[in-house]
């Protein structure tokens, strides 16, 4: 499938990961049962272990969506991120998102919905037929990836609440906890983000709890995070607990932190520099040079339609 | 006190020293990027540390004044032509970094960048200005310009350090605290060069003419 490894070595001989790690959860789950067993603590259930990071999610569905392009390699995917609520530098993340619990966990979609509903997130990630979709990421700060994600489209969760028809944008809140996360205000905690209902609504627009056929690692935005591969990466909100449907546009964490150079809709546009450095171009994670970037990030036959008319420029 | 009044020997030694130590950081970037080691995206790790360092030593070129006043350890001086060289070489580093690894000579770009991006402008100003420094940091540029022709064009070392904190601070996305840390440091070390510009000033000013006898004019060294 997916593992790429060098030919040379006969498969007999490579353990699979998922045995690999088996074997250490259970000398690690052992002892956490031993722990639970002694002290009482009768809640430990499968789940539990389901919300371990590079656990396998199964089999996944193949998306026509997916990209061919090479694979960005899951150590740049997993130690180079921006989630400011761990830390601003690229690596913090990676040395600090393993203080965030993500179980129990659960994700509200509230607001004009004719069934609101809490999700248990164990519930949540059996709503729909896990896909992997290898889509592209093109950060605003002119890098990319290629990363394959796991996940559904974020309409098989809307269809579920049954959004009134007042309902014309979809908010969505980052978890919070100062405990363990960065207290200065660098953005406005929490973090919040947006889409109008037809991107939310639109089959690329995915809903994620996975890459590379694994769990979420943390830094990434476990459990549940989006994935809306035509906008610059900050749009793909992490470690998701509320969906709002709106009535009108809603803030957005960075519009909100520097509205002159972070629009709401943040399409990735070539055309459209930020005020600070240009967006023609951008570094691919694993190359030395640069490439040109594309319009909506290469996914223009897919998206395109939902802008027509307006201007872009205007609408960064 | 030996380090009160260090013989040559020593100035020499402390030299080498004060030499491999600047290097170290030009050297473990060289290191990390033949091996491997400098995460997801070397060249921007390289882009940043060069500049970060050459922030670093000209704050460190700048605090030898301040700190020699203030320890009367006099020979500090005698490291600040190379401290402010390796400030220059860091700079080069960092502006080749962009210009080649980063850029790789689109110069359409860069063209773009230094005319269009403000901060940009201000680090390649900062750059630019920083070549007649080097240029004249020996003891050949010192005899012929005179002695207060040089040090008038090495003041200008103050507005380049404020050029680049300026760029560092609007190249942050939204975290500004180092930018503020190092902007704080150069406050400190300005204001500082002030409050003894003005003490001296005033001293002047207390100090009576020479002597009962004395028919000249006063000249103030340093102006109202």
């Amino acid at each position: 499938m997916l593992i790429k490894r060098p030919s040379d070595i006969p498969p007999s001989e490579i353990t699979p990961r998922e045995l690999f790690d088996n074997r250490r959860r259970f000398i690690r789950d052992a002892g956490l049962l031993t722990v639970a067993g002694l002290t009482g603590l009768g809640g430990l259930n499968a789940n539990a272990f389901a919300a371990t990071s590079g656990q396998s999610l199964g089999p996944l569905l193949a998306s026509p969506f997916s990209t061919d392009e090479e694979q960005t390699d899951l150590k740049s995917v997993t130690s180079y991120n921006n989630f400011y609520e761990f830390g601003t530098d690229k690596t913090d993340p990676l040395a600090n998102a393993h203080k965030m619990q993500v179980r129990p966990w659960t994700v509200s979609v509230e607001g004009l919905a004719g069934k609101p509903r809490t999700f248990d997130i164990d519930d949540l990630i059996k709503l729909a037929p896990l896909e992997e979709r290898i889509y592209r990421l093109r950060c605003v700060e002119a890098w990319s990836m290629v990363v394959p994600w796991v996940g559904f489209p974020l309409a098989a969760l809307l269809k579920e609440v049954d959004p009134l028809g007042s309902a014309k944008y979809v908010e969505f809140v980052t978890h919070y906890d100062p405990e363990i996360m960065l207290r200065r205000p660098v953005i406005d905690w929490p973090y919040t983000e947006g889409l109008r209902m037809d991107e939310a609504m639109h089959p690329l627009t995915l809903l994620s709890f996975g890459l590379y056929g694994e769990v979420l690692p943390n830094q990434n935005g476990a459990p549940v995070r989006l994935v809306v591969p035509w906008k610059y990466g900050f749009k793909s909100i992490k470690s998701l607990v509320t969906i709002r449907l709106v009535e009108n546009e809603p803030a957005t964490a960075w519009n909100k932190a520097a509205p002159q150079e972070y629009g709401f809709y943040s399409n990735v546009n070539p055309e459209v520099s930020h005020p600070r450095w240009s967006q023609a171009t951008e570094r691919r994670i694993g190359e030395l040079r640069r490439r040109p970037t594309l319009m909506f990030n290469g996914y223009a036959d897919q998206v395109a339609s939902l802008y027509q008319g307006m201007d872009l420029k205007k609408h960064y | 006190m030996p380090f009160r009044n260090p013989s040559a020997s020593q100035i020499q030694a402390i030299k080498a020293a004060v030499f491999l130590l600047c290097c170290l950081p030009a050297a473990r970037l060289a290191f990390g990027w033949f091996d491997g080691t400098l995460g997801a995206n070397p060249i921007e790790a390289i882009t940043h540390s060069t500049g970060e360092w050459t922030l670093r030593m000209l704050l460190i070129t700048l605090a030898v004044t301040p700190l020699r006043r203030m320890t009367g350890l006099h020979w500090l001086l005698r490291l600040r032509r190379m401290l402010g060289l390796f400030a220059f070489a860091y700079a080069s580093l960092h502006f080749s970094t962009y210009v080649w690894l980063d850029l790789y000579f689109d110069w359409n770009a860069i063209a773009l960048d230094i005319l269009e991006r403000p901060f940009i402008t201000v680090g390649f100003a900062a750059f630019v200005l920083l070549i007649p420094l080097a240029a004249t940091s020996n003891g050949y540029a010192i005899r012929r310009m005179g002695g207060r022709q040089w040090q008038a064009l090495h003041r200008s070392v103050y507005g380049i350090a404020i050029l680049a904190i300026v760029h560092y601070w609007w190249l942050v996305k939204a975290d500004l605290l180092k930018p503020i840390i190092y902007a704080s440091i150069l406050a400190a070390l300005l204001a500082a060069r002030a409050w003894w510009r003005e003490l001296e000033r005033r001293r002047q000013l207390a100090t009576p003419p020479a002597s009962p006898g004395f028919k000249g004019k006063v000249i103030r060294i340093v102006p109202k």
